[in-house]
Parts: C-alpha cells; sequence; structure tokens
C-alpha cells in the first residue's frame, strides 16, 4: 500500500513538473519531436528504399535454355529436377511453340517472326524460367543447373546482376546504419536537453536528499517525467508516419514516378514505425533523466 | 543520554585545508547547542558530517548509535530522516506552496494523504504560518520563510536539528521571532544544533555553548555559562 501511495504520488509529480518547469519540458518535447520527425522520415525512405530494391530482385530470372532436341516430358523432367535444387522460388516452363507464339503476338518481335513460316523447323528452345530464393546465390544455382543433362545454358544477366546486387547491398547497409545513427544522435541530443532541464532543478535534487529522500526515491519522478517528455515528444512524429504516410501513399497511388517503384503499404508498416519511434522516445526520455539524475546523487 | 558523541573527528578536504582537527564532543538528548566561531574556524564543516553532507577524514561521529561516517552514500538517507536541517537560505522550492513545501517531506514516506495534512497543518500552526499555507514562498518574508524551513525540518518529528546560522539572513527582531520558535521546538524533546555569528541570540538565549578556533575546540561553556567575550 505505502509503495502504492509513494508510485502514485511520483506518476501525480511527474505529471506536475512537466507543466511546473513549462519552458523546460517544451525545449525538451520540442528536441524529442525534432529529432524523432527526422527519424520517421529516414525510416519511411529507408523502408522504401528496401521495398524497392526487394521488388527488382525479385525480378532477376535465370532463364534455362534446353537442348533443342528434348521431348516435351524430358523438359519437364529437368523441370523437375530444377525445382527439387535448393534456393529455387519458382520454376516454370515455356515450350519453344509458345515462345514462338509470344513473339508473333508481340509487337516488338512481330516484324522479325512474320518472315518465318510456321512450317519450317522452330529455331528457338524450349526455356525454363528460374527465380531464385536468394539472389546472392545466384550464379552458384545457374552453375548448378547447367550441369544438368540436356541444359543448353543457363543465363541470368551475369555482370549486370551481381553488380545490381552489390548496389542493393550497399543500398540497404547504408540505410541500415543511417537509421541506426540517427537513432544514436536523437538518444544523445534528447538525453542532453533533459540533462540541462534536470541541471536546473539541482537545487530540488538537493533538498529531496536533505529531507531523506532514498536514491531511488529521487530516481523515480525524474524517470517517470523522461518518460511523459518522450511520450509527448513522439506524438508528432507519429502523426507523421501514420497519417502523413497513408496521406503520401493514397497521394502517390502507392507508387513513385513510374510502375517500377512501388511505395510500402502503410498497413502494417506506420504501426509499426509509430510503435518503435514511441519506443524509442519512451527509452531515451528515461534513460536521458536517469542519467543526468544520477550526476547529482553522488555525495 | 548522549544522542550524539563525536570522537577525533578530523576532517581534512582534497584542497589540504584542515577545517576540523581532533574533535570530540557529546550531546544529550534535548539539549540545544550553539556552536560559535570566526568565519573558517570549520562550524559548518562539523555540522555537515553531522547530516553526512561530508564524510569525516578520520574518527567517529555516533548518531543515535550509527556511525554516521560509515554510512554508504545510498544509506544516507536512513540518517537523514532522523534529523532535521535549516539553512540560511531557506532552501524552499519557489514553484511549490507553503503547504506543499513541508509536505513534500512526509510524502517520502509513503503516508496517507490524511494523515501527512494534520502533520503538515499541526507544525505550520507551531511556526505559525497557518493562514499562509497556499502563498508561495516568494510571496513570504525572509523570516516567515525560514519558518517554513524550520516547519519542514520537524513535520516528520525528528530527535535532531541542525540549525546553519538560521537568522543569518535575517533582521533582529525576525531572528528572535525564529529563536522562540526554535526553543518551542527544543521544549517540546528535540535537540537542538545552531551554527550562529549572532552573539546576541547567543548572549540571550543561555544555552550550551561551544567555541570552535581553527578548526578545534577553543572553549566549552554549560548552559547559562557564556558571557559575551565575542567571538
Amino acid at each position: 500500500m505505502k509503495v502504492f501511495r509513494i508510485l502514485l504520488r511520483d506518476i501525480r509529480d511527474s505529471f506536475r513538473n512537466v507543466f511546473r518547469n513549462f519552458s523546460l519540458s517544451v525545449a525538451s518535447i520540442s528536441c524529442i519531436t525534432i529529432t524523432l520527425v527526422v527519424v520517421a522520415v529516414s525510416l519511411i525512405l529507408s523502408v522504401n528504399v528496401n521495398k524497392f530494391t526487394k521488388l527488382v530482385q525479385d525480378d532477376v530470372t535465370i532463364v534455362v535454355f534446353l537442348d533443342k532436341e528434348l521431348s516435351l516430358e524430358d523438359c519437364k523432367k529437368i523441370e523437375t529436377k530444377i525445382k527439387n535444387l535448393g534456393n529455387i522460388e519458382s520454376v516454370k516452363l515455356k515450350d519453344k511453340e509458345k515462345i514462338r507464339q509470344e513473339f508473333m503476338e508481340s509487337k516488338t518481335y512481330a516484324s522479325i517472326m512474320k518472315d518465318w513460316d510456321t512450317r519450317e523447323e522452330n529455331p528457338l528452345q524450349d526455356a525454363i524460367h528460374v527465380k531464385v530464393k536468394d539472389i546472392n546465390e545466384i550464379k552458384k544455382t545457374a552453375d548448378t543447373i547447367e550441369k544438368i543433362e540436356g541444359v543448353d545454358v543457363a543465363k541470368y544477366g551475369e555482370g549486370m546482376v551481381e553488380q545490381l546486387v552489390s548496389i542493393f547491398d550497399i543500398i540497404k547497409k547504408a540505410s541500415y546504419i543511417a537509421v541506426i545513427a540517427l537513432i544514436i544522435v536523437t538518444a544523445f541530443l534528447i538525453s542532453n536537453t533533459i540533462k540541462i532541464t534536470i541541471f536546473s532543478r539541482q537545487r530540488e535534487i538537493g533538498i529531496m536528499r536533505l529531507v531523506g529522500s532514498s536514491n531511488i526515491n529521487i530516481k523515480i519522478p525524474f524517470i517517470l517525467e523522461g518518460l511523459l517528455l518522450g511520450i509527448l515528444g513522439s506524438i508528432i512524429p507519429i502523426i507523421i508516419i501514420t497519417y502523413g504516410y497513408v496521406f503520401l501513399y493514397d497521394n502517390f497511388n502507392g507508387k513513385l514516378f513510374s510502375d517500377i517503384i512501388k511505395l510500402q503499404k502503410p498497413n502494417p508498416f506506420m504501426f509499426q514505425g509509430a510503435a518503435l519511434l514511441l519506443l524509442i522516445g519512451m527509452v531515451v526520455g528515461m534513460v536521458g533523466s536517469l542519467r543526468a539524475v544520477k550526476k547529482y546523487l553522488k555525495v | 543520554m548522549d544522542l550524539i558523541r563525536i570522537k577525533n573527528v578530523k576532517k581534512v578536504y582534497k584542497n589540504g585545508v584542515t577545517a576540523v582537527n581532533d574533535v570530540s564532543l557529546n550531546i544529550k538528548k534535548g539539549e540545544f547547542v550553539f556552536i560559535i566561531g570566526e568565519t573558517g574556524c570549520g562550524k559548518s564543516s562539523l555540522i555537515k558530517m553531522l547530516y553526512r553532507e561530508e564524510k569525516p577524514t578520520s574518527g567517529q561521529i555516533l548518531l543515535g548509535g550509527i556511525d554516521v561516517g560509515k554510512l554508504r552514500n545510498r544509506k544516507v538517507y536512513k540518517i537523514r530522516r532522523k534529523l532535521g536541517v535549516v539553512f540560511q537560505d531557506f532552501k524552499l522550492l519557489p514553484k511549490l506552496t507553503v503547504y506543499e513545501n513541508v509536505a513534500f517531506a512526509l510524502e517520502i514516506f509513503g503516508l496517507p494523504k490524511d494523515e501527512i495534512h494534520k502533520k503538515v497543518i499541526k507544525v505550520l500552526d507551531l511556526v505559525g504560518l497557518k493562514a499562509k499555507l497556499n502563498q508561495y514562498p516568494t510571496n513570504l518574508s525572509g523570516g516567515e520563510q525560514q519558518r517554513v524551513a524550520i516547519a519542514r525540518a520537524i513535520v516528520n518529528g525528528p530527535k535532531l536539528l541542525i540549525c546553519d546560522e538560521p537568522t543569518g539572513n535575517l533582521d533582529p527582531k525576525t531572528s528572535m521571532e525564529i529563536m522562540n520558535v526554535l526553543e518551542a521546538i527544543n521544549k517540546l524533546g528535540t535537540t537542538i544544533i545552531m551554527v550562529t555569528h549572532d552573539i546576541q541570540i547567543v548572549n540571550e538565549l543561555k544555552k550550551r555553548v561551544i567555541l570552535l578556533k581553527s578548526g578545534i575546540i577553543a572553549k566549552e561553556y554549560a548552559e547559562g555559562e557564556y558571557k559575551d567575550e565575542g567571538i
């Protein structure tokens, strides 16, 4: 009961102190808000860059050309063999007749194909389109496929794909580093602002010690105050990541510039982002307060 | 029975200054003791060691049987709850009302609200500030602010009240009013140790007096013995 009463008083005091030290609280809240807005924006950018790179990666296909003399039965057997290899996402067999048909129907190739007599032997090869799970392993998978009997060649845009993969890898890592670095900078900035807020209340801490408050009794209201400042400071960034992002997504119809760059769907991303921002605000607020208050508890 | 036993206490600060040098002193329960001396003679250092704001370099300070010097930092609150401290600059929180400033010292114990209310009103009545409980310290005179500080120091019923120049910022008339409050508290059984420069007060109250000079006890006077000899 006694502990409960003390905790209730601490919660009441933390609310009161936010208003009693209004200008300093506003400074702390503004600092938290500004830094978390930057984190929110970088989070949106990072998630969408990653989404784009994943979409491009998903589009990379190994085209396996099969020997001309194979029957459809043989082709299907090879398709099954490939399906059973590791790192295979999907496999789709396209027989040469179907490919010729597609070529003839396509605007681009129709002019070339019109000179071909359908009665003549089909010059094309049967092909299997393979999508891989891990694009980093594409070369190894293509090499394994090429060793299967009946496979003529396995093409996936060698050289370019590797280059693309390494560029995307750099972008991904850079965006993660940027977000983590921003979170660290945010933590540092917020904790220092709160430190200044508490610095001005050294006298209060001194009086609390003087009247017999234990260190933990002194720390708790300040920690709760930091938590409250963190929550208040994360409101605007949360609004930006939820309403702002939905607005952006709806206005651009879920894509940027062209169909290639599709935006990350707001749900569940905005909720996860909002939870992350709230968590950063709360943890950083509490840790900042604790760091500052600890300094004044040394005798 | 002794409430305080100070044995061969020495305090040397980091800069090499010896503030208190081999002081031994016993103070009985219910006593009112003045500590006087020139500026820099070690008065404040001695009482700071009593409420464990400073640690003795050597020697022992027993307060109600507890070795204050050996208390760990995180256990200091245990001794602070047994005593009250009043300063020259009052040390009130300007954003809290008179009532809240006094209640502040009780809330840390987790007492029920109505119990806190009863105790605060009782003590504000004792110091004559019951009518000003909703005022902020900045609206009060120096004497009134000091009375709030005294009320806060005694609200949890400490056995010992330490006063560090409580009348230093006050005019003679207000100083005497504060001394009357302190005497009343002393009569209720609280031991009082008061550091002061104000010889007029020491002369009038005729309590036990300890004269410090360069960190040592130069002279001790029993109750009524001290006659204006200066400091």
